[in-house]
């Protein structure tokens, strides 16, 4: 498709893109190459050849050891795969509900109802922090990885996806399931569900890199080392060791908390990307 | 596609909903039931709770009275909140617009999808997955005065050492550099996707025009990204309000306030200061700005959506 418009002889234009490409490519990737440079360097070198990205060095674990000794990562990743997971399971209920629901029920309040789950589209969690708070004070849950969780289990956005999701789903199966005697759940679960995979995929893989990542929020209602998600793990670690200049281990834990997400992006880049944009669009 | 869909909906139920019609609703609110659960205590309880906060004021003791605007006269007064919503215009502006042509220009040169492009998306994408603490964490070392990353290297190319974090009029737009490289290449996609969707034959014609390369782009390709642009403006506002992480982690709104964005002042009243009503009176304030922002996007998702789809 796009062929046609290569250039044959050589263009300045394109030139100058691909110097534009490389130059974004250089700049975008040094910070984390440094960081994979950084973790393996010897802490002896003292810092002043820190930023060097040559690894002119013996590889060394020690920095790998001192980041896994100052925190408990084992309880960190438990602990963050528990809000990831909780959010996503309960989520997944809901908005495949309500997003059938406004898809294909005809019923009365449908078109106020559909605007107020928007709301939250907009007005999102995180700057409802502080009556949240609040909230999860009076419910007891402070300082549980429930808190973590519980604004996330209604997800606006989830249901939208949903809803167009469905749409786009022929009422020709639906119809003929119900001429069987199917009941509407059983028309949910056995028919539409498996249809909309590609829906339900797609949210999945935004909301948990989206809880993976999240910070503010834990860092409020969460007050004891043990229920810590990595992210604020990562906090807590990156204060101390950078008052001790450690920068190899400050290199080293934050790659053990962004790992994971980019280790499963290049696996699975494809259905990363799709459901990026799927989300976004659709 | 849209049209299909319009009509499927609009004919589709018709004959059942008069039959069974209260049934309908009944079941549709049951199914809405675990979201409005949580919608009301975690989105509309919260709204109706800040708004209350804002104009009430808790005393020693705990007892709670009526104080008007006072929160709000407080709030205005404050230097410090005065400054954080510059910082948050400033930051707005300084982030959405360097990412969002930076994505442009790399979604287009991109578009291709041979073997060193798809390396390249891969390559700038690394950093839309990591935490943004993490990328803090990075940007620590990155942002080091001297030994740090980007004074090491910019010391071969003559530039003199830089307090990135620590110069009150260099700190904010340390942040914004940091920003634009976490979230460039998350609008990138959208302009992929968007390229996509531009027909083809729409070149091939304007091709035959003799239109040039730049003609092409701005007569062509700019136009039918419109609803794309506006989707993607509305994202990265929306990141603009809610993202601090990097903040807390790098600066604490510091130095001198340099850095202070809204979300962190309203962090730092409830959770430092402890004082509930300037943190209520703040949070309305960052409602309203949203609902507005709000009102402008429901119109561009719903025209992004039909275009899309």
């Amino acid at each position: 498709m796009a062929a046609p418009r290569t250039a044959r002889r050589p263009d300045p234009l394109l030139l100058l893109g691909i110097v534009f490409l490389a130059a974004v490519a250089l700049v975008w990737s040094t910070p984390l190459a440094w960081m994979i440079v950084a973790s393996f360097r010897p802490q002896s070198f003292g810092g002043l050849d820190m930023a060097s990205l040559t690894p002119n060095f013996t590889p060394t674990l020690a920095n790998w050891r001192e980041a896994l000794d100052s925190a408990d990562f084992a309880r960190l990743y438990l602990n963050t795969a528990i809000v990831c997971l909780g959010i996503l399971t309960v989520q997944l209920v809901t908005i495949t509900l309500a997003g059938w629901a406004f898809a294909r029920l005809e019923f009365r309040g449908r078109a106020v109802l559909f605007y107020a789950f928007l709301l939250q589209l907009m007005l999102v969690p995180p700057i409802l922090i502080v009556p949240n708070l609040v909230t999860i004070t009076r419910l007891g849950l402070y300082d549980t990885l429930t808190a973590v969780m519980a604004p996330y289990f209604a997800s606006a956005f989830g249901v939208f996806l949903m809803r167009q999701t469905f749409r786009t789903i022929p009422r020709d199966y639906e119809e003929a399931a119900i001429m069987e005697g199917a009941a509407w759940w059983q028309v949910v679960a056995r028919v539409l569900v498996p249809l909309a995979r590609p829906g339900l995929v797609a949210f999945s893989i935004v909301s948990v890199v989206a809880h993976w990542n999240e910070f503010l929020w834990p860092l409020m209602v969460i007050s004891s080392t043990e229920n810590q998600t990595l992210t604020i793990g990562l906090a807590s670690f990156t204060q101390g060791a950078e008052s001790a200049s450690q920068w190899g281990v400050i290199a080293a834990g934050t790659f053990l908390v962004a790992a994971p997400l980019m280790t499963a992006f290049a696996l699975f880049q494809r259905q990363f990307v799709n459901s990026f944009l799927f989300s976004g669009v659709k | 596609m849209t049209a299909i869909e319009a009509t499927d909906t609009d004919v589709g139920l018709a004959p059942r909903v008069a039959a069974g019609g209260r049934r309908r609703t009944h079941l549709a609110l049951a199914l809405l039931a675990p979201s409005l659960v949580f919608l009301v205590l975690f989105t509309y309880w919260p709204i109706v709770r800040v708004a209350v906060d804002s104009v009430t004021l808790t005393t020693f003791g705990s007892k709670t009275v009526a104080y008007g605007l006072g929160n709000f006269a407080r709030l205005f007064d404050d230097p410090a909140f005065a400054r954080a919503v510059t910082n948050n215009l400033i930051y707005a502006v300084g982030t959405v617009v360097p990412s969002i042509a930076l994505a442009l220009a790399l979604a287009v040169g991109l578009e291709e999808a041979t073997g060193l492009a798809t390396t390249i998306r891969t390559v700038v994408f690394f950093p839309v997955l990591i935490p943004l603490v993490a990328a803090a964490a990075l940007f620590l070392f990155v942002f080091l005065p001297g030994i740090g990353l980007l004074d090491h290297h910019l010391a071969k190319l003559g530039v003199p050492r830089t307090n990135w974090l620590g110069d009150p009029d260099v700190a904010l737009w340390s942040l914004i550099g940091l920003t634009v490289w976490k979230n460039a290449a998350y609008y990138m996609l959208f302009f992929l996707a968007g390229l996509q969707a531009i027909p083809a034959d729409l070149y091939e014609a304007s091709r035959i025009e003799g239109a040039s390369a730049i003609r092409r782009f701005t007569r062509v390709t700019l136009p039918l990204l419109g609803p794309t642009f506006a989707f993607v403006v509305v994202i990265a506002l929306v990141n603009v309000v809610t993202q601090v992480d990097h903040v807390v982690v790098l600066t604490k709104g510091g130095p001198s306030d340099s850095t202070n964005l809204v979300l962190f002042y309203i962090y730092q009243q409830a959770h430092e200061n402890f004082d509930t009503g300037k943190a209520a009176a703040a949070t309305v304030v960052s409602l309203v700005a949203l609902s507005a922002l709000s009102v402008l996007s429901l119109r561009t998702l719903e025209r992004a959506v039909h275009y899309e789809t």
